[in-house]
């Protein structure tokens, strides 16, 4: 079985925000890059978990972004994969983005594709979906939990207020949630061994950009906090009531 | 011409966000001179000629047996169908569950532009350009869509919801509907529980209740409020509470009209899923909690004395009204 794992560079969970340029590009002075937390804990743990259970499986792993990505690829191949794939490219449109994963993904005949659930940036929640299109595959969302099943897999999903379980046959694309598995850190051998293991570019294929992102913008700052004296909890309850107007 | 409106539906209700996209639909439908129209898959228990009051002209009733659940392909391929039918320029969806498995389908299907997780109307002065949630809530974008065919899915609680319009013209459609791509084998839903990702009011603890058998005091006050629990996520990991309940940067994002935060720090991670909310109310005992800056009502005070007064001066206040 061969299972291509999609792998995202985001800014680390405490970095500033901040634009420069006139806002229009994100300003990466002093910001830490990680692997986006759902494509790291969730997707590749879980697709090292499956190969852990049937050491025929073989780990893709993809990435588009420049060379300043491969410190992060690394890292994921330190976790497990067995090589990597970075399209040498980079654009904020997920079209551009699933289409060239797409391309890989038709060379491979991957059983099963994995992305995040979303990136920590861009919070698209895209890519899979698109690939599932463009590849004319099955796709699960924002799954929890994943089983193989001979040649299907049994997958539980997040619904409103609960939670589906569906039974998809492979190959297929799925988008991993919280659940699918636990974090890990890289050991030793692990980070040893990637120093080795093939991580190859590739040259993006002509693809339209289907929409461009113009700018950026911070928040309105927030009013500072109204506190209540600790021995008023009803007098926080009617603020809520006549001034926030909320129940 | 005209803005196709996805109205998801399960079991046969229609969802309570599917009426903001439809409201925010007949808006950008205003805005370009044409008329905003639902779409309805499978059948629903809901007066359809009634959704009229939230601004559509028209609905547009595939009520095929095969399409009662939803699947990404059958439901990508009936909306392109519909989509290529009307003229339609514009497609609005909720950014919910199926919503984001539908949407990215589309946008292939049709290769039109998509945004997800829009926060306002699209500015049309210089082409069509929407603005988006990123980085986790911190910041804003504005994508420009640069296709015939715009798609945009719309993030809960972001636009307001009227229901003032005359009744809607209902039209019976049959869409082809393919082959299914999943099997659903079962639904297991959270029964006498608000969905979390629908709720208006959400009530929220942290690692300051100290452990599962205080979360009384959460759990009557999200009573008391007709709320949705949620957690902040070492409470999760510790299985004090289900994992469908974590909020945060790994968690659900939510923007409900009141968010309560009951012993939890606010770090960053945490604000990230939360930091939409319309009214953040934070209970904690540490002033300098930094989840105080991001406050708009806060209490410093020891949980387990201003909660249960909190939900008792709520009831009391219900029972009066
Ligand atoms: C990559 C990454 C992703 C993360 N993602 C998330 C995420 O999605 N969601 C998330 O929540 N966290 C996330 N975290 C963890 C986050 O950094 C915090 O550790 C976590 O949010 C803290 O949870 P807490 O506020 O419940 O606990 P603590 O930080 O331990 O805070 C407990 C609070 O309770 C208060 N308290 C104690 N006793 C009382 C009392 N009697 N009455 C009132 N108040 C009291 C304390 O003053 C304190 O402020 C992430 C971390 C990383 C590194």
């Amino acid at each position: 079985m061969k299972i291509l794992v999609c792998i995202s560079k985001t800014p680390d969970t405490t970095a500033k925000i901040a634009f420069k340029d006139n806002n229009t590009k994100f300003d990466t002075s002093g910001v830490q890059f990680i692997i986006n937390p759902y494509d790291e804990w969730y997707s590749l743990v879980r697709a090292i978990e499956l190969k852990e259970a049937d050491p025929s499986v073989t780990i893709h792993l993809i990435h588009v972004g420049g060379p300043d990505s491969d410190p992060i690829i690394r890292k994921a191949l330190a976790l497990g994969g067995d090589e990597a794939f970075r399209v040498n490219t980079a654009s904020e449109d997920s079209y551009y983005i699933a289409s060239q994963i797409a391309e890989v993904a038709r060379q491979n005949n991957y059983d099963l594709i994995f992305t995040g659930k979303e990136t920590i940036d861009y919070n698209g929640s895209v890519i899979g979906g698109m690939l599932a299109q463009l590849l004319q595959l099955p796709f699960v969302s924002l799954t929890t939990k994943f089983e193989l099943n001979g040649g299907a897999a049994i997958v539980t999903r997040e619904i409103e207020g609960g939670e589906e379980i569906d039974e998809v046959t492979l190959p297929a694309v799925i988008s991993s949630h919280k659940g699918m598995a636990e974090m890990r850190i890289p050991n030793i051998r692990g980070i040893m061994g990637a120093r080795t293991k093939p991580l190859k570019v590739i040259d993006p294929i002509e693809v339209p950009e289907l929409t461009v992102t113009e700018s950026f913008e911070l928040p309105a700052p927030k009013e500072s906090v109204k506190l209540v004296p600790a021995d008023q909890p009803e007098e926080l309850v009617r603020l809520l009531h006549e001034e926030a107007k909320v129940f | 011409m005209s803005v196709l409106v996805f109205l998801d539906q399960a079991e046969g209700q229609i969802k309570k966000n599917s009426f903001e996209a439809a409201c925010y639909g007949a808006k950008i439908a205003e805005l370009m001179n044409t008329q905003a129209k639902g779409v309805v898959l499978g059948s629903v228990n809901t007066d359809l000629a009634g959704l009229g009051k939230y601004g559509l002209g028209q609905i547009l009733s595939a009520d095929q047996p095969e399409l009662a659940q939803f699947d990404s392909v059958r439901y990508c391929e009936a909306i392109a169908e519909l989509a290529e039918k009307e003229g339609a320029q514009v497609i609005v969806l909720s950014n919910n569950f199926n919503g984001k498995a539908v949407a990215p389908r589309l946008s292939v299907r049709l290769k039109a532009g998509l945004v997800t997780g829009a926060v306002d109307l699209p500015d049309l002065k210089e082409g069509f350009v929407v603005k988006r949630g990123v980085f986790s809530g911190k910041a804003f974008a504005s994508v420009s869509i640069k296709t015939d065919i715009k798609i945009i899915t719309l993030n809960t609680n972001s636009y307001p919801v009227t229901d003032q319009g005359p009744a809607a013209q209902v039209e019976k459609v049959t869409v082809q509907s393919g082959t299914p791509s999943i099997k659903i084998k079962e639904v297991k839903k959270v029964v006498g529980e608000v969905p979390l990702s629908e709720a208006n009011i959400v009530v929220s603890g942290g690692r300051g209740l100290k452990g599962p058998e205080n979360w009384n005091i959460v759990t009557d006050l999200a009573h008391a409020l007709g709320a949705a629990t949620a957690c902040s996520r070492p409470v999760s990991d510790s299985d004090w509470r289900p994992h469908h309940e974590h909020v945060g940067q790994t968690g659900l994002t939510i923007a409900p009209n009141l968010y309560i935060a009951i012993g939890i720090s606010g770090a960053i991670q945490h604000l990230a899923g939360v930091n939409r909310s319309k009214t953040i109310v934070v209970i904690n005992k540490d002033p300098e909690a930094p989840f105080f800056k991001a406050a708009d009502y806060g209490i410093v005070g020891d949980a387990f004395e201003v909660v249960p007064k909190m939900t008792e001066a709520i009831l009391k206040l219900k029972q009066a009204g």
